[in-house]
């Protein structure tokens, strides 16, 4: 059974739909990978899955349940976990303290798995008691994602975990990201660099105008001439 | 020496005093501001009604022949700040989820609780009366202390009343147990973050409506706090509150809107900028009269603003605060 499932999803901010069916379904081992081109939906889809906008048709299912429309504090509980692309540490609190917030929904000890996180990411526990506001921009990065697994999710979803990274980071992201993924947690992210995210992407999914162009693996996309041609720039 | 036990009573002891209420005050409007995002502007009546309650126990056990050494006020403070925070969770519930159900814009909001200031008022002039009333009701006497300072060589006391002690230990605790609480508890820090960014903390899965009834509860706990204390040290009046509630705005703006440290930084400051600005110099600098052009003496009364204006005092600090520092003192949200 998919982990999660999303079928024929129509949905937006009231007004004219932004997502006009929209089909997503990934196992508990994939990397899923959406990319498209600028308004096709791509960040719309992940924030209907989490409950941030109203889905009108279709169904979200996330382990065989439904959870279209749930809201954020009944899903981190369920398992599922997002980090969002912009605004996504506090920024006035603590790195350390932005972390503890990630797992604010748990009542046993956070204090196993914030060890975790820093022994993935070394120089957050170096800045531990530093301001997140303070930190660069991939730390920060780090710290929105750390914060994000503190709830021991299943499925982790990200929006351009890599945007505005130097390319240096946006390796060092994607490899944290595939480094989740063989530790169980399934992945579904949003991504502008297209055909870098594609290359790990076990599943992959062409959006455009808020419906499925393509599916495929990741790199069956890639060697596939028209979604080269039409979607990533040739 | 006497000069300087003069500026210790009319500055510092007034300063402290009016510092302490301005800070409870603006903690409880910088909380409110910064999880529910709008000026509450009947933050003055909360602490008026809060104060009203204390005065009614406390008339209730001196009724009852009960006198002990602190004021009746100050014992039925757990109780009557209790009793402010259902009320204000009351008011909440009623007026203003409501209007944040429908997604109202932050100025709906502040309107709304301008017409529940109007509406507290007249509960209370409606119940009360409008007559000032004496916290200090049958036997019980106003202890002052007079502290001689001789030994320093000064010829005049220090004159402070047991209000105001138990008001600086009291507010010292006070503040003391909200950073504990924001900076070491669960529900503080989430508090804070959810103060910093709304939409992040919903992702995270904090639970936002325990956070705004912890807000409530602290805010209306703390109006009442400070409202009592105003009126241990002054009298109990219906507009007790009402007229200070724009220096308590001015000092969570100063201190920066939605920065708990900044709000007690900013009615510290007002409070003693207040105090300074209404001191008369004549008293410390009659001394250096001599110095004076022979015929020369120092006018009777010598401030920087005449006692009637002294609300313009806040206003001129926030506006050179706002001048340098758009986001206040300590950095504060902007919106």
């Amino acid at each position: 059974m998919p982990i999660l499932e999303v079928k024929n999803v129509v949905g937006g901010y009231g007004g004219v739909p932004i997502l006009n069916g929209v089909n997503i379904s990934i196992e508990q081992s994939d990397i899923g990978v959406i990319v498209g081109p600028n308004g096709a939906g791509k960040s719309t889809t992940l924030k209907a899955i989490f409950g941030l906008l109203k889905v009108t048709s279709g169904n979200v299912l996330f382990e065989g349940r439904e959870i279209a429309n749930a809201l954020p504090d009944k899903l981190v509980p369920m398992g599922l976990s997002f980090v969002p692309q912009e605004k996504n540490v506090f920024t006035s609190l603590t790195v350390e303290e932005n972390l503890e917030m990630g797992g604010f929904i748990r009542r046993d000890d956070i204090s196993g798995t914030l060890n975790e996180i820093y022994d993935m990411f070394p120089v957050l526990k170096e800045k531990r008691r530093q301001q997140a506001g303070e930190l660069s921009g991939g730390q920060r990065q780090m710290v929105a994602m750390g914060r994000a697994l503190m709830s021991k999710p299943r499925l982790l979803m990200l929006d351009e975990p890599s945007a505005g990274l130097s390319p240096r980071y946006v390796l060092e992201i994607f490899e944290h990201i595939v480094a989740v993924n063989k530790a169980g947690v399934a992945i579904l992210m949003v991504e502008q660099n297209a055909r870098q995210a594609l290359a790990f992407a076990s599943r992959g999914f062409v959006l455009a105008q808020g419906q499925n162009r393509f599916t495929g693996t990741g790199p069956e996309l890639i060697a596939d001439p028209e979604v080269a041609k039409s979607f990533l720039g040739g | 020496m006497d000069q300087f036990i003069f500026f210790l009573n009319k500055v510092m002891v007034p300063g402290l005093v009016t510092g302490s209420v301005y800070a409870l005050g603006a903690i409880g409007v910088t909380l409110i501001f910064g999880i529910l995002r709008f000026a509450h502007f009947a933050h003055g009546d909360m602490m008026t009604m809060g104060s009203y309650f204390a005065w009614v126990m406390a008339t209730a056990l001196a009724a009852m022949g009960i006198v002990l050494p602190i004021p009746l006020g100050f014992v039925v403070l757990p109780v009557s700040m209790a009793l402010t925070a259902v009320v204000a969770l009351g008011l909440d519930w009623a007026f203003y989820a409501p209007l944040r159900r429908r997604g109202a814009k932050p100025v709906t909001l502040l309107i709304a609780s301008i017409g529940v200031t109007l509406m507290i008022q007249g509960l209370v002039r409606l119940i009360f009366g409008s007559s000032t009333r004496d916290f200090f009701v049958g036997n019980e006497e106003k202890v002052i202390y007079r502290i001689d300072l001789s030994a320093l060589g000064g010829t005049r006391p220090l004159v402070i009343s047991q209000p105001q002690i138990m008001m600086w230990i009291v507010t010292a605790i006070v503040v003391l147990a909200l950073h504990y609480f924001l900076t070491r508890s669960r529900l503080g820090k989430g508090m804070r973050a959810m103060a910093d960014n709304p939409d992040l903390a919903q992702v995270s899965g904090i639970n936002t409506q325990l956070v705004v009834v912890v807000t409530w509860i602290i805010a209306g706990a703390l109006a009442c706090l400070a409202g009592t204390m105003l009126a241990l040290d002054v009298n109990l009046r219906p507009d007790l509150a009402f007229n200070i509630i724009l220096p308590i705005f001015a000092a969570a703006i100063v201190g920066g809107l939605g920065n708990t440290y900044g709000a007690i930084a900013g009615g510290m400051l007002i409070g003693f900028a207040e105090a300074l600005a209404v001191f008369n110099w004549t008293a410390v600098l009659r001394p250096f009269e001599t110095y004076l052009p022979n015929g020369w003496t120092f006018p009777n009364t010598l401030s920087l603003v005449p006692p009637e204006y002294k609300l313009t005092v806040a206003f001129v600090i926030l506006v050179i605060t706002l001048l340098n520092r758009p986001t206040g003192i300590f950095k504060g949200a902007s919106t």
